[in-house]
């Protein structure tokens, strides 16, 4: 018998027992489809994290006043200890390509009849450079607006729509506690932070303006943070230790004692996180291959009762010249078919499924080629493992025995 | 493995010389317990003959029937099928025998349910290789010559038992096989019926010289044979021919 004929004989088998096949399939397609949609929902958000791990700049460490904790407890950038000075310094370290000090505060905003209240940062030029922040409209603050404490402002483009809605902002005044404020600058859209903060709702203002008009300061030349851009991926280590060594020798910090400053290295804390993303996309395509696996099994329990079922036919077809490979390849053919096809409607059922979930749950979900091709080629695995069981069980009958069998 | 030939003009188309099968019941306390069914059976049948196995229910008939179309293996003793050692040969050779050179028929018809007449004619033809497309040509044809052809497209269960006996037949006659064997063929119909097959039978012996063994426990379906084996518990006790032309001077039906 010719292979051709062998698949039309499975094919006819499948059909005379439409509901069976139909619901040994429904195993298969709800197992496929839920390996896609897990897997999709995984890679979104792995990519959402990603995203704004990019978004961040890259690089960087982020320097706050206070040790991080005393006695057990957190006095993390509550101390102001660290100042401009520092930053400058710094910034001359080998390892260094540029910082960014910050003060920050709250402000009412105003433009015409619109009000807005928002974060409000002051820091230097480089702050944009070293944050990967691009442009749409107009440009960053200079040195000589950060020497004069002119009165100029970079908006975010949440704070830019709400102010201005559709309308060019650069270039006008906005009044910011009451105190008029030319724009300069509009600034790309960027997403959420890694710890969930928006960060396009905000204005930047230079750190000399933002110091003596509007969040005023205690202790005058200190700041709230600073950012610090290494050189290269590769130096990490060694800037943060160049930078310890500085801010000690600077404070005046004696051997043995704890630094009154912290360092954190963000690429660290951003390879947790896409560790993480990674881990959970893991973890919900393990357990969707758990009801993948699920459906094997019902695979091979049909099967099984269908050989048990079937044992006269099979005896019948050995009676008229059915040798053992025809035997077993019609019944692994049935097996595979369920699985392909099921697989198949599963591809298109879990595609549509984190259409749906994308739609409705405002959720980004990313579907590859890859993952698509993984989960027909598991099925058809799965298809071709518990199928030859039961197949070669059914192969293997004696032709007498099969036959006598009621 | 030995190779078959099929096409072998041999003396005689069936040998088999002390053949024995008993069928292993299970153990008790570690004896194996079994029921032997043929002891000791010789048996020659030359090709053209249409002879008759016939016996009580029990007698091993069946078991014999079994046996000789490479269904079932021997325990002991020998069988020669057109010269070819049955026990020597493989799985796929037997298969093949099986569907090229035998043709059987059932008490039960043993057709493939939901399925029409017309492709459980044309499955053999399948296994022999055959294309879907002509194979069922072929079967149709093959339908035709029984006078089945406008039943093609029926399935089993739309057809009366004498049809479907017919249908089995055809699927048995599909490949042209040069034995048939037909086990108790006329053990689910009625006489009239019964008496149709019979000449079915006998002409296919008498026109194709197709040779024709059957198993049957009615006198009136053996005497459509013309060769009557008689098998008592296990073994041959008589073996006689008969007069060729009893089929047609005593019909079965009045």
């Amino acid at each position: 018998m010719n292979f051709l004929t062998i698949i039309g004989e499975a094919l006819r088998a499948l059909r005379q027992n439409r509901l069976r096949t139909s619901l040994t399939m429904l195993g298969m397609i709800i197992g496929v489809a839920a390996v896609v949609l897990m897997m999709s929902i995984g890679k979104g958000a792995q990519f959402k994290i990603n995203e704004s791990i990019e978004s961040m700049g890259s690089n960087l460490f982020i320097v706050v006043p206070g040790a991080t904790s005393s006695g057990g407890l957190s006095f993390s950038g509550t101390i102001k200890t660290l100042t401009v000075g520092d930053s400058e310094a710094i910034a001359e370290l080998p390892y260094v390509t540029a910082t960014a000090p910050v003060i920050s505060g709250t402000a009412q905003l105003s433009y015409g009849t619109n009000n807005w209240s928002t974060a409000v940062t002051g820091s230097t030029p480089d702050y944009f450079s070293v944050g990967g922040w691009s442009f749409d409209h107009g440009t960053f603050f200079t040195e000589a607006d950060l020497r004069s404490a002119a009165r100029v402002v970079v908006l975010g483009s949440i704070t830019a729509t709400n102010l201005f809605g559709d309308q060019e902002a650069v270039g006008k005044i906005i009044r910011i506690t009451n105190r008029p404020f030319l724009v300069v600058g509009v600034l790309t859209a960027k997403g959420q932070s890694l710890s969930g903060r928006d960060q396009d709702d905000n204005v930047f203002i230079p750190l000399t303006t933002s110091e003596r008009q509007i969040t005023g300061n205690q202790f005058p030349g200190s700041i709230r943070y600073m950012t610090v851009q290494g050189a290269s991926p590769d130096v990490m280590d060694d800037a943060e230790n160049e930078i310890i060594q500085l801010l000690r020798q600077r404070h005046r910090i004696r051997d043995g004692m704890e630094n009154d400053f912290t360092v954190r290295n963000l690429t660290a804390i951003a390879d947790v996180a896409s560790g993480a993303a990674k881990i959970m996309s893991l973890v919900l395509g393990a357990i969707a291959s758990i009801s993948l696996l699920v459906g094997g099994i019902g695979i091979m329990n049909i099967m099984l009762v269908s050989v048990t079922e079937r044992t006269r036919e099979i005896g019948i077809r050995m009676a008229i010249g059915a040798n053992r490979r025809a035997i077993l390849t019609q019944f692994l053919l049935e097996a595979l078919m369920i699985c392909t096809l099921g697989g198949l409607i599963g591809v298109i059922l879990g595609i549509a499924g984190a259409w749906a979930v994308s739609e409705l749950a405002d959720m980004l979900i990313v579907i590859t080629l890859g993952m698509v091709g993984l989960a027909f080629a598991f099925a058809s695995a799965i298809g071709i493992f518990f199928g030859f069981y039961p197949a070669r069980k059914a192969a293997l009958l004696k032709p007498v025995e099969a036959l006598r069998y009621e | 493995m030995a190779a078959v030939n099929l096409d072998n003009m041999t003396e005689h188309l069936i040998k088999i010389e002390k053949l024995c099968k008993s069928y292993r019941l299970g153990s008790k306390s570690g004896k194996i317990i079994e029921n032997q069914v043929l002891f000791d059976v010789d048996l020659t049948i030359k090709p053209g003959e249409f002879v008759a196995i016939m016996g009580h229910s029990g007698s091993g008939k069946s078991t014999l029937m079994n046996i000789l179309g490479c269904l079932d293996t021997p325990n002991s003793g020998h069988y020669w099928l057109a010269g070819n050692e049955v026990a020597s040969l493989s799985n796929d050779a037997l298969a093949r025998i099986r569907n090229q050179y035998l043709g059987f028929v059932f008490q039960g018809f043993n057709l493939l349910k939901r399925m029409t007449a017309l492709d459980n004619v044309a499955i053999p033809l399948l296994y022999a290789g055959m294309s879907r497309g002509k194979s069922r040509e072929r079967a149709l044809e093959q339908l035709r010559c029984t006078g089945l052809e406008d039943f093609a497209m029926h399935q089993p269960n739309q057809l009366s038992g004498g049809q479907q006996q017919r249908v089995a037949i055809s699927r048995a006659l599909v490949n042209n096989p040069q034995l048939i064997l037909a086990d108790e063929p006329t053990g689910n119909l009625d006489s009239k019926t019964s008496g149709e097959i019979m000449a079915l039978f006998e002409t296919l012996n008498r026109e194709n010289g197709i040779t024709i063994v059957l198993v049957t426990h009615e006198d009136d379906v053996a005497a459509y044979a013309h060769r009557l084996i008689y098998i008592k518990d296990g073994r041959v006790v008589r073996d006689e021919n008969q007069r060729t032309t009893s089929a047609t001077d005593e019909p079965i039906s009045q």
